[in-house]
C-alpha cells in the first residue's frame, strides 16, 4: 500500500476514470476523436471541448462490467449542454438495455451551462428520466461526488436519484451555489466567501449526517475506488415503489421539523447528539463515520 | 399569472373542485366522464422543501388512491418562479426533496396514470424541473414563460454582451427564454393560443396523447424533428449503441 495518494478533487475527469476502474479495462463511447463539440459555445466564441466535457464509457470496477460517465469540472464548470447532456443520457439508456452491475456518475458540475441553457435544462430533465428508467430495469446508479464544483442545480437532482452517493468532505451537494444565493438574497442570507459556512451547509459530512450521501471517505482516488467497490457489492436502492416513497415522505417530513430553524450544520451536529460539534469539519471521515455509527448504534 | 377561471376553462364551471392554497393547488375535477387529479405550483411559486413535499404527498395519495382501479389521469399545473433560494432551504437538502417529487412522477407513471403538464404563468428552471418537466405531455398556455434565465442576467454571467445574445436569440432557440424555444427543441408538445378559451377538447386530447406516449421519452426526438435540438437524440444514440471497442 505504497501507492501516492491521488486527490480526488486536484485530479482530472479522465484521471479520476483511470483511478476507479481495473487498470486497462476503459473503453470511450463518443471519444475526443469524434470531436463532438458544442455548436452553441462556438456561435458565442467561448472555447469548445473535443468531448464537451464529459467522458462516457465502460469499463470494470472489481471485475464487474460498469457503464461510467465522469464529468470535467475544469471545462465550463462541468456544466450541462446538448452535445454534454446526451452523453449522459445515452450512457444510461445503454444501461438499461446492456444491465450493467453499476452505472457510475462523476459528478462534477455547477448545473446548466448557461450558453444553451434551455438545451441544457432539457437535457437534465432527459437525464432524470433516463436515470430512473436505468433504475427500474434494475440497474443501480452511484453518484461520487468530490470535485472542485460539486454537485449543484440539476446535477444536484440527480445526484439525489442515485441510489448511493459516495461523497468526500471537500465535495459539496445542493441545488443553488452559495453565490447565487448571495448575489440574490444578501450577504446576510448566505455569505458565499465565508468557506467554512459553505462547508458546513452543502459538504460531504453535512450530507453525510442527514442521511443523503451514503457514505464518506477522505479526498484520495482510492478511497472512492474502494467505496464504489463495496457499493458494487452491497448497495442501497433508492425509494421507487409506493411504500417506499411514502417512507421517504415521512423522513423528509420529519428532517423539516427535527431542524426547525438551523441554517447552520454546526446546529446539524448538535441535534444529531455529536460530542463537540466544532470540532466535527476537522475530523478525518474514518472518525467522523465512526461517530456517527456509534449514535446510530445508541438510537 | 395565476388566474382561478383556467379550471373553469379546462373543466367546465361546476365540474372540479379544485383548492388553492398559497402556492399549492389540488383537487379532484372532471373532464367529460373522466375523473382528473389537479396538481401544482401556483401564482409563481419559489418552490420551497415545504411546496416540493406537499406535491409529492398529493401524488402519493392519488396513486395509493387509484391502486386496483383505473389510474386517474394527473393534470399538473406550473406556474414557478423556480426554487426558493435560501441556506436553510440547502443546507436540508432541497434538491432531495426535488428528486423526490421526480421520484413520485415516476411512481404515477409506472403505476399506469397518464401525466400532463401545463404550464401557466412561468416556468423557470429547478422548479419546472421538479415536476412539470417530466410529464408525458407538457402544454404551454398563452402567455407562458419558460426560461433559466433572463438575458440581462445570463450576459452578466457570462460575460457576453447583452446585444449579441439578444441577436442571436433571434435565430437560435437554445439559450434565451420563450415557451417557443422549448416547442422547437421538443420539451413543450404544444402551445395552445387563444386565450379564454374552453380547453376541453385539447385537454383530452393532450390526456389521449399522454397515454401513447407513456414510457417512452420522445422529446430528442421532437425537438430534431422540429429542427430546434439538432444534435441531442443523435449523440445519445450514438452513446446507447455503439459497439464497445468499436
Amino acid at each position: 500500500m505504497s501507492a501516492k495518494r491521488v486527490s480526488y478533487f486536484e485530479a482530472s475527469a479522465r484521471a479520476r476514470v483511470a483511478a476507479l476502474v481495473d487498470p486497462g479495462s476503459f473503453t470511450e463511447f463518443c471519444p475526443p476523436a469524434q470531436r463532438r463539440t458544442s455548436p452553441h459555445l462556438a456561435q458565442l466564441d467561448a472555447p469548445v471541448a473535443f468531448d464537451d466535457g464529459v467522458v462516457v464509457g465502460a469499463a470494470t470496477v472489481d471485475g464487474k462490467p460498469v457503464l461510467i460517465a465522469a464529468q470535467e469540472g475544469q471545462f465550463n464548470g462541468g456544466a450541462v449542454g446538448e452535445v454534454h447532456g446526451a452523453k449522459i443520457r445515452g450512457l444510461l439508456e445503454r444501461a438499461a438495455r446492456e444491465r450493467p452491475a453499476a452505472v457510475l456518475l462523476l459528478v462534477d458540475s455547477g448545473g446548466v451551462r448557461l450558453h444553451e441553457a434551455n438545451a441544457g435544462l432539457i437535457a437534465i430533465s432527459e437525464i432524470m428520466r433516463a436515470l430512473m428508467a436505468a433504475q427500474a430495469a434494475g440497474v443501480p446508479v452511484f453518484a461520487l461526488v468530490g470535485g472542485a464544483c460539486g454537485a449543484f442545480g440539476g446535477m444536484g437532482i440527480v445526484t439525489r436519484l442515485c441510489d448511493e452517493v459516495i461523497m468526500s468532505e471537500e465535495g459539496r451537494l445542493g441545488l443553488s451555489g452559495p453565490e447565487v444565493i448571495e448575489t440574490v438574497k444578501g450577504v446576510g442570507e448566505f455569505d458565499s466567501r465565508d468557506r467554512s459556512l459553505v462547508w458546513r451547509v452543502t459538504g460531504g459530512k453535512l450530507r453525510r449526517g442527514l442521511g443523503e450521501a451514503t457514505r464518506l471517505v477522505d479526498d484520495d482516488a482510492s478511497a472512492f475506488r474502494a467505496a464504489a467497490v463495496a457499493a458494487l457489492t452491497h448497495h442501497r436502492n433508492a425509494p421507487a415503489d409506493l411504500a417506499s416513497l411514502k417512507a421517504a415522505q415521512a423522513a423528509l417530513t420529519e428532517r423539516r421539523a427535527t431542524h426547525p430553524d438551523t441554517r447552520d450544520g454546526l446546529e446539524v451536529w448538535r441535534t444529531l447528539g455529536l460530542a463537540q460539534p466544532e470540532a466535527v469539519p476537522m475530523l478525518a471521515s474514518d472518525e467522523f463515520n465512526r461517530q456517527l455509527d456509534a449514535l446510530a448504534t445508541e438510537v | 399569472m395565476s388566474d382561478p377561471s383556467l379550471f373553469d376553462a379546462l373543466f367546465g364551471a361546476g365540474n372540479h373542485t379544485v383548492v388553492i392554497d398559497g402556492h399549492f393547488v389540488a383537487g379532484p375535477a372532471r373532464l367529460g366522464d373522466t375523473p382528473v387529479a389537479v396538481i401544482g405550483s401556483w401564482d409563481a411559486a419559489a418552490v420551497d422543501g415545504d411546496l416540493a413535499l406537499a406535491i409529492a404527498g398529493e401524488i402519493l395519495r392519488v396513486v395509493e388512491a387509484d391502486a386496483g382501479a383505473t389510474p386517474r389521469p394527473i393534470v399538473f399545473v406550473a406556474d414557478t418562479q423556480g426554487q426558493a433560494l435560501s441556506r436553510r432551504e440547502e443546507l436540508l437538502g432541497l434538491n432531495g426533496a426535488f428528486a423526490h417529487v421526480a421520484r413520485c412522477v415516476d411512481l404515477a407513471r409506472r403505476s399506469g396514470h397518464p401525466t400532463v403538464a401545463l404550464i401557466h404563468g412561468e416556468a423557470v428552471s429547478g422548479g419546472f424541473l421538479a415536476f412539470g418537466m417530466l410529464a408525458d405531455r407538457v402544454v404551454a398556455l398563452p402567455g407562458a414563460q419558460v426560461r433559466v434565465m433572463d438575458l440581462r442576467a445570463m450576459s452578466r454571467v457570462t460575460k457576453i454582451e447583452f446585444d449579441r445574445l439578444q441577436t442571436l436569440a433571434q435565430h437560435s432557440p437554445v439559450f434565451a427564454p420563450g415557451a417557443d424555444n422549448y416547442w422547437r427543441m421538443g420539451a413543450v408538445h404544444a402551445l395552445w393560443h387563444d386565450a379564454g378559451a374552453d380547453w376541453r377538447a385539447p385537454l383530452a386530447m393532450a390526456l389521449a396523447e399522454a397515454v401513447d406516449a407513456a414510457g417512452h421519452d420522445g422529446r430528442a426526438a421532437l425537438g430534431a424533428e422540429r429542427g430546434g435540438r439538432t444534435l441531442a437524440a443523435a449523440v445519445a444514440r450514438e452513446v446507447a449503441n455503439e459497439v464497445a471497442g468499436g
